[in-house]
């Protein structure tokens, strides 16, 4: 016999065990939805107030490829909302992120910055960025600049701790052996601090971003006329639950969605990290 | 000109929290020639690794002077490399690029940066394992790389803090007749701090005693035993017996003086 059949046998068990471990992930979903669909059919509530899942469904078809208009004025409209949500979140993301890094890694490396720019910083971040919503209204108007602006508010102070935290806890020896070989100051920040604190800087981008989803919804319920947050509200309003339901998906998926891009980079970024988790060495 | 000169080193910490200032280093004179292989000898809390610190630039001696090839030594630079206690490499480089990253530093190419970083990866034995990342290698493959990385510098001399410390046995005794191979071949100027007279005995031809809180010198022995050196030797033994007869001997001193 050759080793390649002897080798054979092996494949279909760890073909199953692959398929077990998908099922896994699925048997709890699977069961929550099942339970919803024939709560919902079996009459106790209205099915105006608690729509089942295939009522959601449609719904969300309906307002993603407008096959029969069940969601009416939104019918076919969803990608147009939900870019305009989408570039929201960038937008404040994107600006938060540039500056949250720029000032936690001063923050972090400079007593000067230190002293002159955090306690102003550390006594803004308290104040819930949704209690900002009348001042951006006044100040911005009724269009996407306020919820740009909220979106930033929530994204730059998970940034910019993790930014400063990163720095701070950056090993010293390393440091030393930078200035062993020779590194100016600049080089020191570029080369050495800079790279040592990208795992906390990611951290911190990774609940940025999850800010940034929660306040694009909040800003658009309240003070914008477009967008995702927008849609769920206003079906609120013409008691469209399927419809309000068909919203929180689809904010939990593009949420869901961002952030695993951000995992992508960030693995990529971070490939040199031992790949260890509590269970041991993953692949 | 000695290589390294240390002139009236003094060294005091003062501990805040207590109120109270900490004499380290009292009063350390010692000449090291070039092309020597010094070994600092003694417990741990005798202010050898401060001593090594101050040669390095990482610390400032409260007074006193220390010289490098007759130029006062002011901060950390190029011409000092330094093996830490542990690796310390950028784990997120890999070994080549961290071998190379002084000449990085100074804006050199990357061909040349990898083709003159390959002649240190070589003589550390670590081909074939040169694009892998810290996180991969063994804690003596770090060392190694670590020592790579001093060494490409071309330093006129290099300080080492208990680099093998943290290794296996096994892996100790293969580093430091490494280490001998390597000091032989290129010839440079070496201050190894260490814990154990046996690292000390094996590796230096120079061993400088010193002594407990504060530190100070109690004897610095030349030892030029020949190469490769049986550590189970009569001549071996004999020195080994002097130098603890030495630290014993100040043991003594400590315990009747309290």
């Amino acid at each position: 016999m050759t080793s390649v059949t002897d080798a054979a046998p092996a494949k279909p068990a760890f073909r199953l065990t692959r398929l077990f471990q998908g099922l896994e992930r699925v048997v709890v979903p699977a069961l929550l939805i099942a339970g919803w669909e024939a709560f919902a059919r079996s009459g106790v509530l209205p099915p105006a107030l608690l729509p089942a899942p295939s009522a959601v469904l449609h719904a969300l078809g309906d307002w993603v490829f407008g096959f029969d208009e069940t969601t009416q004025t939104y019918s076919g409209h969803w990608l147009r909302d939900a870019l305009a949500s989408a570039l929201r979140v960038f937008a404040g993301f994107a600006l938060a992120s540039l500056l949250g890094i720029l000032a936690g890694v001063a923050i972090g490396w400079s007593r000067l910055f230190e002293k002159t720019l955090e306690p102003t910083l550390q006594m803004l971040r308290p104040i819930p960025p949704v209690s900002w919503i009348p001042l951006a209204i006044i100040w911005f108007g009724i269009a996407d600049k306020p919820a740009i602006f909220l979106v930033f508010l929530g994204a730059f102070f998970p940034v910019l701790m993790n930014a400063i935290h990163g720095v701070k806890t950056v090993d010293h020896n390393l440091v030393r052996a930078g200035a062993m070989m020779g590194a100016s100051q600049r080089q020191m920040l570029t080369d050495i601090v800079l790279p040592a604190s990208l795992p906390s800087i990611f951290a911190g981008l990774r609940i940025a971003v999850g800010s940034a989803w929660m306040l694009t919804v909040t800003a658009e319920m309240v003070a914008v006329k477009s967008g995702l947050g927008y849609v769920l509200w206003d079906s609120y309003y013409f008691l469209r639950y399927d419809i309000v339901l068909a919203a929180m998906i689809s904010i939990g998926l593009l949420g869901y969605l961002s952030d695993l891009g951000l995992k992508v980079i960030m693995a990529h970024t971070l490939r040199w990290q031992a790949t260890t988790t509590v269970q041991g060495r993953a692949g | 000109m000695a290589a390294i000169e240390l002139r009236n080193i003094v060294k005091v910490f003062s501990d805040k929290r207590r109120g109270r200032d900490l004499l380290t280093l009292d009063n350390i004179n010692l000449d090291i020639e070039a092309n020597d292989f010094v070994c600092l000898l003694g417990p741990s809390g005798c202010g050898k690794s401060t001593l090594l610190n101050i040669i390095a630039g990482f610390e400032q001696a409260t007074s006193g002077r220390t010289l490098v090839d007759g130029k006062q030594v002011e901060r950390p630079g190029s011409d000092r490399g330094v093996v830490f206690q542990q690796p310390t490499l950028m784990p997120w480089l890999t070994a080549i690029d961290n071998v190379a990253f002084h000449l990085k530093l100074k804006g050199v190419g990357k061909a040349e940066r990898h083709h003159r970083a390959m002649e240190f990866i070589d003589l550390v034995g670590l081909r074939g394992f040169e694009h892998h990342h810290p996180s991969e290698l063994s804690g003596g493959m770090n060392q190694r790389v670590g020592i790579a990385r001093a060494l490409l510098m071309n330093p006129s001399v290099i300080l080492m803090d208990e680099p093998f410390a943290a290794l296996d046995a096994q892996t100790k005794l293969e580093m430091q007749e490494e280490l001998v191979a390597i000091w032989q071949k290129r010839r440079c100027t070496i201050v190894f701090v260490t814990h154990s007279v046996d690292e000390a005995l094996v590796l230096g031809n120079k061993i400088v005693v010193m002594t407990k809180r504060p530190g100070r010198i109690r004897e610095a022995v030349n030892f030029d035993m020949p190469r490769p050196r049986d550590i189970t030797s009569p001549e071996f033994n004999d020195a080994k017996r002097r130098i603890l007869t030495l630290i014993r001997e100040e043991s003594t001193r400590l315990a009747q003086a309290s």
